[in-house]
């Protein structure tokens, strides 16, 4: 039974529509402002503004930044990393999750004290530069993968989640004879399919979406990954070249460079934002058995 | 029967043993389960613990050759230097300031966000709105901070729009006076809606009898949404509070080093890009991790304090 609404009620909840209304607005018109900019010739979109007629929109955007070769490898390299990210940091967070979910492991505590820790302190930024460079990881896949592959929220949530299995499916496997190797992999490993994928996929798109350690470790252009080419494409050309004296070859230069910025943003950002909404109940699931913690 | 026998014959042997000997044989007999704790401790012993042990570089005046052990004591003189020079209070305000005007703005928004979306009726529209609150949160802080550039330049949309009541474009991304709130809304724009999920989710496990007999007592939607609902969050509110409080001064290097321009600076230089800059674009390895030291100490503090506080505050519910 529903309650009855008193005329002050209706008026906020009519007020409360017309918020979140704004609020989706305020979240969808500059999304849609880059889509259809990506259609349009950056001159007239100076001029006029946007326009909705197709006879004034033109694929030259796309079509220019396709043929980006630096654009295609980023995506290539960020395809590559993500994925090898994704597999190296699930399986080393969950192997330890899974023991730590153990009471017959001695010292659990310690070790678990010794994972939390790091997540409040930590050496910094120069120490571990330092430390990469003398593993001599600089410019290697691995600097990207390796040091940040301890996940220490996905241990913790993973080893929620395997206290949670019930023990008398343990049991009975070991009564039947099967290791806890065999335990682990044959009957907890293929319980645990939902946790992995949530954490495979938080870990997916925040190695396609950062930039910082591939800044910092990946000097070799041939590695960068899409977001240093997208930083280098919105974000560096902001200071036009002023060296080339032709007045001509600037203009269309500059130009150039204004139309990939749409199509840039939409081909980087599309692939993840048509993904999530089938997606979207997993990812909540990852926010939710975080705040269980 | 025979089992209870075995497993007290076991338990009796084990007390037998000193507790070292328990242990190795406990190690033995579950080797498997240390087998999968290796990798998560050898990476987090190296890639954590050893730049820790590193961080004495602060102390050192760092030569290449010698090393980080060799190299020579100076104490606390990196800090000073830091401490003592013009940068320091700029940069030390500016990300303060940054931070904590950005966790007061946007802590409130997620929340406020959660009761609104909690009062709607029609599940599949909330879901619906529910996704588009959500997307900014998966677009990448380089193309959130490209979208800035081209709808703040001179040319851009925004100053467009402006044009018509000043007719003078401002300068968004050059005049240090707009960074910080260009930072704090771009990110609430962002983060808002995800970070919205957790107060969602609580809410919708009221149990709406409650709604229906204080609204029977003549309760108004406020006067419930103040009794009933806000109460309910009320923990989930403290432990995000103490989470972002704590991370005041790692404020993310990311956005603000993107965000950056020539002109800007003198808002926007916060101690995490100045640690980048002076560190390895400078190559000033030892005065840098000093300068990123001091940060990680400021950190560990103000979480202390802050669970503390919230601790008093929240009748003894803290983080630990």
């Amino acid at each position: 039974m529903a309650v009855k609404h008193s005329r002050f009620d209706r008026l906020l909840l009519s007020l409360n529509a017309v918020f979140l209304a704004l609020a989706v607005l305020i979240v969808v018109v500059p999304l849609v402002y880059i889509v259809v900019a990506s259609f349009m010739d950056p001159t007239v979109l100076l001029n006029q503004g946007l326009s909705f007629r197709f006879s004034d929109w033109t694929l030259d955007g796309y079509k220019k930044i396709l043929e980006n070769p630096a654009m295609l490898r980023g995506f290539g390299n960020a395809v590559l990393y993500s994925a090898a990210f994704a597999v190296v940091t699930v399986s080393v967070s969950i192997f330890a999750g899974y023991a730590l979910s153990h009471a017959q492991l001695a010292g659990r505590r310690f070790f678990m004290t010794l994972f939390v820790v790091t997540m409040f302190f930590g050496g910094g930024l120069i120490p571990t530069y330092l430390l990469v460079k003398q593993l001599g990881m600089l410019n290697t896949v691995w600097a990207v993968i390796i040091p940040g592959a301890v996940n220490v929220w996905n241990i913790i949530l993973s080893r929620t989640f395997f206290k949670g299995v019930p023990n008398e499916l343990k049991e009975a496997a070991n009564v039947d004879g099967a290791s806890e190797a065999g335990i682990f992999f044959r009957i907890v490993l293929p319980l645990s399919k939902p946790i992995i994928f949530v954490l495979a996929l938080y870990a997916f798109v925040g190695q396609w979406n950062s930039y910082f350690d591939a800044m910092i470790y990946l000097e070799d252009a041939k590695l960068h990954p899409l977001q240093l080419v997208l930083r280098s494409i919105l974000i560096q050309n902001q200071a036009a070249p002023g060296m080339i004296s032709d007045q001509l070859a600037m203009n269309e230069l500059k130009r150039l460079s204004e139309m990939i910025k749409y199509s840039a943003i939409v081909i980087s950002s599309l692939p993840l934002l048509v993904m999530y909404p089938f997606f979207q109940k997993y990812f909540e699931k990852g926010v939710l058995v975080g705040s269980l913690k | 029967m025979e089992n209870t026998v075995e497993v007290d014959r076991r338990g009796a042997a084990l007390r037998r043993r000193s507790s070292t000997g328990r242990v190795l044989h406990g190690m033995k007999k579950h080797y498997f389960l240390y087998l999968l704790l290796a990798p998560a401790l050898v990476l987090t012993l190296i890639f954590k613990y050893v730049p820790m042990y590193g961080a004495v570089i602060a102390f050192k005046d760092f030569s290449p050759i010698k090393g980080i052990m060799g190299s020579e004591w100076v104490g606390w003189k990196h800090f000073e230097k830091f401490l003592s020079s013009p940068n320091f209070d700029v940069i030390f305000m500016n990300t303060l300031k940054l931070s904590l005007f950005g966790l007061l703005c946007s802590f409130p928004v997620p929340i406020l966000l959660a009761l609104m979306l909690n009062q709607i009726r029609r599940a599949s529209v909330k879901k619906n709105v529910q996704l588009f609150l959500y997307a900014p949160n998966f677009i990448s802080v380089v193309v959130i901070v490209g979208m800035l550039f081209i709808f703040l330049s001179p040319t851009g949309p925004i100053n467009h729009l402006l044009a018509w009541i000043t007719g003078e474009p401002l300068m968004f991304m050059s005049d240090p006076k707009y960074f910080r709130w260009i930072y704090i809304l771009s990110d609430i724009w962002q983060g808002a809606g995800w970070a919205s999920i957790i107060y969602v989710a609580a809410l919708a496990n009221v149990d709406p009898e409650l709604h229906n007999a204080a609204g029977l007592d003549g309760a108004n939607l406020l006067q419930r949404i103040r009794h009933i609902d806000l109460p309910t969050i009320r923990p989930i509110m403290a432990i995000v509070f103490i989470l972002a409080a704590g991370g005041i001064m790692s404020i993310g290097f990311e956005k603000a080093y993107l965000m950056q321009t020539s002109m800007n600076l003198p808002a926007s230089e916060i101690i995490a890009t100045y640690v980048y800059k002076v560190g390895l674009q400078s190559g000033d390895y030892a005065y840098s991790a000093a300068v990123g030291l001091f940060n990680s100490v400021i950190n560990v503090v103000l979480l202390v304090t802050v669970n503390l506080i919230v601790k008093k505050l929240n009748e003894g519910e803290g983080l630990y």
